[in-house]
């Protein structure tokens, strides 16, 4: 058993329904007690869909346990099909279907349903979310595309000369991160390279669409959670090969034409300028001199992970201080990464150990996920989203993509617009007592100040159900704040120091003091640390 | 628009209804039951208001990854202190017998309890999982209990999706307490018991109300406080504040405390109904209960008028959610003059609603239960103005051109009570409202 106050991910078959409700044509019979239907809200109302997903639920109660559960998920199943008609249905247990071990795909097998049944054995108390998510695209991809497989060890046929080459876009889903626009920018500089995209899946594509998938010469993998299996299931099928660069950033988006250039001979030079993106220029502009060294900790999905800490280090000249990531499955590429930073990687799925790893390194930056974004907000550091578990937040109105250039500017827009901005931070040093500049002071531009701790009934979308929490927080801050081994004096020279620095100025004292054994901090004492740690 | 219907029941009227005497049965009506998919929560969403109601209570589900992400996502994920709830999740060695599920469940109980030495009471929360493999959480309680004594009291009840809906969770919650109360004898005074969550400015409300018809001896379930635990016995009548605490109320009754049939205390006319209930058992005088009553009362008069006339001559279509269906459609329908086309309840508890169905109209179409697409079909056929279902369906239906009230939002927002009556009209009145102002 393990305790668990947030999960990152959701059980197995919400991945599978992430796939489902990204597709058309498709509909997934889960064998589920009443109660499961929740899950629909997170497509209704996180990501603001129009229609229910595509998902029927057996809702069986305590009174059908005594046997026809199995005769429960046979009629379930035939109604949904009589109603939606779908092209092909998916069939498989939650949590506690699995328990009572009715086998969702021998009797959808049973029932010979006129159009193709794919199970799903997606193992709830093993998997999770972006596992069911990979394994359903799989079996799918399979199912559709494995019948027009060549003998093995067909080589592929050259492309005719003329003929544009083709390719597959793997990977987006319903619930994604951004994914929706991150498809547009790539399908947009595909085009301009002058690429044909085959099929786009799962989102938008339909079963027929997917027995289509190996007339592509290459597969672009936008998401290897979702898509690394089919991926190379493709490749080993079809012999398409997988562009594996994921194009978040400036370098990683150059790096992605010319990987594509060299496999499908493309000319790219002319995309390769160094215009293409805002990024560049913007960080090299003297106002962002302030960003230089801005300690910031990341974490997310392994893709998304990854690819933030390489942007931040290389793009915005930030240094990251933490890397970590709860897709377990990608732990070693994160672990890879982390040594590129000379930090400890941290592979988890339990908040605890994220919020105590933030608390622990004081960084002047948080990218994360929504849960960092909390944890962030409890601490009074800024912080971007960089990563599902998405939130309302994430489905802005504009186009807001993580990918391609314009991918990269929105990226520095998301980044440094939380950050104090570097005069205002030079201020904000020199004049402690201006009676503006108090502890709950935000960044001017960023509008008038509701505190640090902003009432959580603001942030309660999608559903209205949070309550004001604040006051466990903040008695928990007092706590840590509560000042022991101070003088007085100290103590309120402390105070001076902004906020978002005065955590690591005091966590640094006190280190010294204890390792020079001084058993009152006094001024000088500050003083002697803050020359100590000086960068 | 000609204003159809006028307003359905006046005061006399109610103050007449016998409200210390069983109701005389009402004709049956009918009731459609559908067995098929529900598009329900099931009881452990009832762990998001309830762990703010009780502030020293921590609410433990054992069960799987569903559960945990279940209750994340109903409560928004957004909430910025750490809960007080969190799940245990089984995993596949508890289930292949490699880990002792109690062994187990005892070592996160401790993790949890020295995290949170605030604790004064915690509830272990059954799960379908754990329904299903059997996992006895009444002895594990039991056992916790004896170790952590005194402490921490440790209590179980099941919010299984396989045995309740969205609300039934708080009633299992608070059956769950009924065994731990003290009880009082013949002799003790008389006592009144508010039974049912409300929002704590509600409570302070009705207190002071009670307070001034000259009922001392109030008491609410659940209190603030584990330690403010009411007494019940023979000598206490209890009102139930929300319609979905069937089990609670039959545990009070087994002690010798009564129920006071009453209306539930939504809109002007149900909580003056609801009040009137108290003073009769007290023998308070009708011109002073009239007295105490009026100034509160005529202030959420006037604070319905303006939405009547919105509302009046709409027609609603409740989807089954919360068991509030049945009082709400009441309030409606009698106070806003609004027409209930259907009212979709998870469960019918026709005693506890009997003053609430005996005001509703006889072309108003009553449903238990659900098969979600047939429900889905009548209401497209049924073409009403207003739409109240939960978060899974309300975009799509937007989305098709209907208008919707989000169901939920009614047992998260302060709606009983003659100060929030206005309130609660305005709930249903601001979809219509945003659909007249929007020129996209």
């Amino acid at each position: 058993m393990q305790l668990t106050l947030w999960t990152y991910e959701g059980p197995p078959h919400i991945g599978a329904m992430r796939v489902a409700t990204a597709m058309e044509g498709v509909h997934y019979v889960l064998h589920a007690p009443q109660g499961d239907t929740y899950a629909d809200l997170l497509f209704t109302m996180i990501e603001r869909n129009k229609k229910r997903p595509p998902v029927t639920y057996t809702t069986f109660q305590a009174r059908d346990l005594g046997g026809d559960t199995a005769d429960l998920f046979k009629s379930t199943a035939w109604a949904a099909y009589e109603r939606f008609k779908p092209e092909a249905m998916l069939v498989g247990a939650s949590c506690t279907a699995e328990l009572i071990q009715d086998d969702p795909g021998g009797l959808a097998k049973a029932l010979n349903l006129p159009c193709p049944v794919v199970p799903l054995e997606l193992p709830a108390y093993q998997k999770k979310e972006n596992w069911g998510a990979a394994e359903t695209f799989y079996q799918l991809v399979r199912t559709f595309a494995g019948p027009h497989a060549p003998p093995a060890g067909t080589k592929r046929e050259e492309r005719a000369a003329g003929t544009k080459a083709r390719c597959n876009i793997l990977g987006p889903t319903a619930l994604g991160f951004r994914n929706r626009d991150d498809v547009k920018e790539v399908t947009t500089l595909l085009g301009e390279l002058g690429i044909e995209v085959n099929v786009v899946a799962p989102l938008g594509a339909r079963p027929s669409d997917l027995a289509r998938l190996g007339n592509a010469d290459f597969n672009v993998v936008l998401y290897p959670e979702i898509a690394g299996q089919a991926a190379t299931w493709l490749q080993r099928t079809f012999a398409q090969p997988s562009v594996k660069t994921i194009p978040i950033g400036v370098g990683a988006t150059r790096a992605f034409i010319e990987e594509i250039a060299a496999i499908s001979g493309v000319d790219a030079s002319r995309f390769l300028t160094p215009d293409a993106s805002r990024l560049p220029w913007y960080s090299r502009s003297v106002d962002s001199t302030y960003l230089t060294g801005k300690r910031v900790f990341v974490f997310g999905d392994a893709t998304h992970a990854i690819a933030a800490a390489k942007v931040a280090s290389k793009e915005l000249g930030f240094t990251v201080v933490g890397l970590g990531t709860y897709s377990r499955e990608f732990a070693r590429d994160v672990r890879e990464a982390a040594k590129l930073y000379e930090v400890e990687p941290l592979i988890t799925d339990d908040y605890l150990e994220v919020e105590a790893k933030v608390h622990e390194l004081q960084p002047e930056l948080v990218l994360g996920t929504q849960m960092e974004r909390h944890i962030a907000k409890r601490l009074g550091i800024p912080c971007a989203v960089i990563s599902a578990p998405v939130h309302v937040q994430d489905f802005p109105a504009r186009h807001s993509p993580q990918m391609g250039f314009e991918g990269a500017n929105v990226l520095f827009d998301t980044w440094v617009h939380p950050l104090m901005m570097g005069l205002e931070e030079h201020l904000l040093g020199m004049f402690r007592e201006d009676f503006e500049f108090h502890d709950d002071a935000a960044p001017s531009h960023l509008g008038p100040s509701k505190g640090r701790q902003p009432s959580a009934s603001t942030e309660a979308a999608p559903s209205p159900a949070a309550s004001p929490t604040t006051t466990e927080a903040q008695t928990q801050l007092t706590e840590t704040l509560a000042m022991s081994g101070w003088s007085l004096e100290a103590e309120k020279e402390l105070a001076k120091i902004p906020f978002f620095v005065r955590g690591k100025a005091r966590r640094n004292t006190e280190k010294f003091a204890t390792e020079q054994g001084i058993a009152t901090i006094t001024i000088e004492t500050l003083y002697d640390a803050k020359a100590h740690f000086s960068r | 628009m000609t204003v159809l219907i006028p307003t359905r029941l006046s005061t006399a009227n109610l103050d007449a209804c016998p409200s210390t005497t069983t109701a005389a049965p009402s004709a049956e009506r009918f009731v459609l039951r559908e067995r098929g998919q529900r598009e329900v929560f099931c009881g452990l969403t009832g762990i998001i208001w309830l762990h703010r109601k009780i502030q020293d209570a921590f609410f433990l589900v054992v069960g799987s990854r569903t559960c945990a992400h279940l209750i994340q996502s109903a409560a928004g994920v957004m909430i910025f202190a750490e809960p007080r709830f969190a799940t245990a999740i089984i995993d596949e060695r508890d289930l292949a017998g490699l880990a002792d599920c109690n062994a187990e469940l005892d070592r996160v109980v401790t993790r949890l309890l020295e995290r949170r030495p605030d604790i004064k009471m915690l509830f272990l929360v059954g799960s379908c999982p754990s329904e299903v493999i059997k996992l006895d959480l009444s002895r594990a309680a039991e056992r916790l209990s004896r170790e952590h004594t005194p402490r921490v009291r440790i209590l179980n009840y099941s919010g299984s999706g396989i045995e309740t809906t969205f609300t039934q969770g708080e009633d299992a919650c608070l059956a769950s307490l009924i065994p731990e109360l003290r009880r009082t004898d013949a002799a003790a005074p008389k006592s009144l018991l508010v039974v049912g969550a409300l929002a704590d400015v509600v409570e302070d409300q009705f207190k002071r109300i009670f307070a001034d018809l000259g009922i001392d001896s109030v008491a609410f379930l659940p209190p603030r406080k584990a330690a403010d635990m009411p007494a019940v016995g023979p000598n206490t009548s209890f009102l139930l504040a929300q319609p979905f605490l069937t089990d609670t109320a039959r545990l009070l009754e087994a002690t010798g405390a009564q129920r006071l049939l009453a209306p539930f205390p939504l809109g002007a006319q149900g909580t003056t109904g609801w009040l009137k209930a108290a003073a009769d058992a007290w023998n308070i005088p009708a011109e002073h209960f009239r007295q105490v009553i009026a100034p509160a009362e005529k202030r959420a008069r006037a604070a319905l008028e303006p939405y009547r006339l919105r509302l009046a001559g709409k027609r609603i279509f409740f989807f089954p959610d919360s068991q509030l269906e049945v009082p709400l459609a009441r309030f409606l329908y009698s106070e806003l003059s609004v027409d209930p086309v259907e009212v979709g309840t998870p469960y019918l508890h026709k005693q506890h609603l009997a003053m609430e169905l005996d005001q509703l109209p006889e072309t108003t179409l009553i449903s238990e239960g659900q098969d979600v697409e047939r429900q889905l079909d009548r209401c497209r056929e049924a073409k009403p103005d207003l739409v109240v279902c939960g978060l899974g369906l309300a975009n799509p239906l937007e989305a098709e051109g209907f208008t919707t009230k989000w169901s939920i939002e009614l047992l998260f927002t302060p709606v009983q009570g003659y100060e929030q009556a206005g309130d609660l009209a305005e709930l249903f009145a601001r979809p219509l409202v945003r659909r007249t102002r929007l020129e996209v």
